[in-house]
């Protein structure tokens, strides 16, 4: 449609018009009643203070060092979560797009199953797996390798490894998408000019699967910045994310200014960490997938 | 693979694979025999095996109000993020306005919002609306984050479905209402069934908004389960987990069923 069309609107393409705006209304009056309300009444408490406005909120970011060594230590384990994932992810997928017959539904249905388990479910497993008591220590000492338990629980190890776990369909779903569409030919026309099975992945296959990896890593990454369950229920005090942070701000403190200056700078990072990656492909790429 | 014999390097990367797809799949698992242990110590194998953790959560009245509240939840929000998601996301398959079709990336802003900050905002507006503690403030708060899931999934749809049968249908004097329902409606039907599920799990499994705002008798199951495993790990919550993951199972084999109803129809 043309723009000079668009200003000499017919009755029916008014009809339209009004239809397809009353069919967004719900979703739309949802959404901003339950998130873009708040968010707008947390941005300006954020900068509230008992005698109006302040920056008091914002500058407790450089003085208390609380803040910084959470946001920090939030920042290293989605790093380390992000890329153990794409370390065991991408093999995971490239084999699930490569084999044939009955492999695919089998690989795909055992990074299913965990993805749809409860995040709970899945956070207690990781608990009685990794306990002082717990399997894994069971085992270790029943095995003869160790003979006191290894502190696997409660600290950041605990939080990575069910973060880790939790998190990793995110990125095989969009690598496998993403591996799925590489035409076969392609990797035979490079192998037909004599290129070994290395370079042909490395100089053919790799680039063509790098949105697979950006779209799975930006879910990851942002992903783990938020994330609450697991350091909550595995960190044992010793993970203090910047999600605990916020929340501590209001149950215990009942600190709104904090928490809604916490959650601004947060959300600024993950709106900034979608941008540049849309710049790479495009937003609904990303979220495709779940 | 058409090779009979494969590299070492081939076998090194299948092994690998293996193996992560156990430590997958394992701790999923694990729970399951867990639940059946005749201790009170977790520990593998159990040293006898019974129901007892499965009467300890059918017998406690307040598990019993927990799953129920859970089951309401999940269900009632399901539905409603469909009708609401699937309207919206006709309407922004339908618009030729740029502007309107940026409206998306708001709808999807439940999903890319870090959760914590969604419960606070949450927990504000239902304290000022009298929603804390309630089923409605609950099924509202699900609605909003299972949307997103049926948004996408229905675009994808739409996409694939070719706009002309619509046209046809209303050129033969049904009007778009009639035209959804008898020619659009079925051949989306994979994808909106994909969202409600997404939408079903989503409420079922969400902790971090419930804990902000659910309470007396409308706490979700994942807020007890969530608060009994802050304070000690029981047994009991391996038999409520062994039967989330049964739920979870089925999910998987609805998802297999309804994407191979789709593959069959795309051939059609």
């Amino acid at each position: 449609m043309t723009k000079n069309v668009t200003n000499f609107l017919s009755p029916e393409e008014r009809r339209e018009r009004r239809m397809i705006l009353l069919l967004l209304a719900p979703a739309l009056a949802v959404v901003g009643l339950l998130l873009i309300g708040p968010l707008i009444w947390m941005g300006w408490q954020s900068f509230q203070g008992p005698d109006g406005f302040t920056l008091d909120h914002y500058a407790r970011f450089l003085s208390d060092t609380v803040y910084l060594s959470s946001f920090v230590q939030t920042f290293r384990i989605a790093f380390v979560v992000t890329i153990a994932a794409l370390l065991l992810g991408y093999p995971i997928a490239y084999v699930a797009a490569k084999s044939q017959g009955i492999w695919p539904p089998i690989i795909l249905g055992m990074v299913l199953l965990p993805f749809w388990t409860s995040v709970l479910v899945r956070a207690y497993a990781w608990l009685i797996l990794l306990q002082r008591r717990g399997l894994v220590n069971t085992m270790l000492i029943e095995t003869g390798v160790i003979d006191k338990p290894l502190i696997l629980v409660n600290n950041e190890f605990g939080t990575v490894m069910a973060t880790l776990h939790i998190l990793l369909p995110f990125m095989v779903l969009p690598l496998y998408a993403t591996m799925k569409k590489i035409p076969a030919e392609l990797e035979m026309a490079g192998a037909s000019l004599g290129g070994g099975g290395w370079l042909v992945f490395r100089s053919v296959f790799l680039p063509l699967s790098l949105p697979g990896v950006i779209a799975g890593s930006v879910l990851v990454f942002v992903l783990t910045l938020g994330f609450y369950i697991t350091p909550e229920l595995l960190g044992g005090g010793r993970t203090f994310l910047v999600s605990m942070l916020v929340s501590r701000n209001i149950e215990l403190y009942n600190e709104w200014g904090a928490a809604s200056s916490i959650s601004m700078v947060l959300l600024l990072l993950v709106f900034l960490i979608f941008r540049l990656a849309s710049m790479l492909i495009p937003f609904e790429r990303i979220m495709g997938t779940r | 693979m058409e090779r009979i014999s494969l590299s070492p390097s081939q076998i090194m990367l299948r092994v690998f694979v293996g193996v992560v797809l156990l430590w997958l799949i394992i701790p999923v698992l694990i729970i399951i025999p867990m639940s059946f242990s005749g201790a009170r110590f977790l520990s593998f194998p159990p040293p006898s095996w019974s129901l007892r953790w499965y009467q300890a959560y059918l017998t406690n009245p307040a598990w019993m109000q927990a799953t129920k509240t859970s089951l309401i939840l999940a269900t009632s929000s399901a539905v409603l993020a469909t009708i609401i998601g699937t309207a919206a996301a006709y309407a922004l398959n339908m618009t030729q306005s740029r502007w309107v079709k940026n409206l998306q990336i708001v709808l999807l802003l439940p999903l890319v919002v870090p959760i914590v900050i969604t419960a606070v905002g949450v927990f504000l507006v239902y304290a000022q609306i009298g929603l804390i503690a309630t089923l409605s403030g609950l099924i509202l708060a699900n609605v909003m984050l299972g949307m997103p899931y049926v948004i996408t999934s229905v675009l994808v749809g739409l996409r694939k479905f070719d706009p002309t049968q619509e046209m046809v249908a209303r050129s033969l004097g049904m009007n778009r209402w009639r035209a959804f329902f008898t020619v659009v409606l079925p051949q989306i039907r994979p994808s909106v069934i994909t969202g409600m599920l997404f939408a079903f799990i989503s409420a079922l499994d969400e902790t971090v908004v419930s804990l902000f705002i659910s309470g007396g008798d409308y706490q979700t199951l994942t807020k007890r389960m969530f608060t009994a495993l802050r304070d000690e790990i029981d047994p009991t919550i391996a038999a409520i987990s062994t039967l989330l993951t049964g739920i979870s199972f089925i999910m998987v084999l609805l998802m297999a069923m309804n994407a191979r109803a789709s593959e069959s129809r795309g051939k059609a």
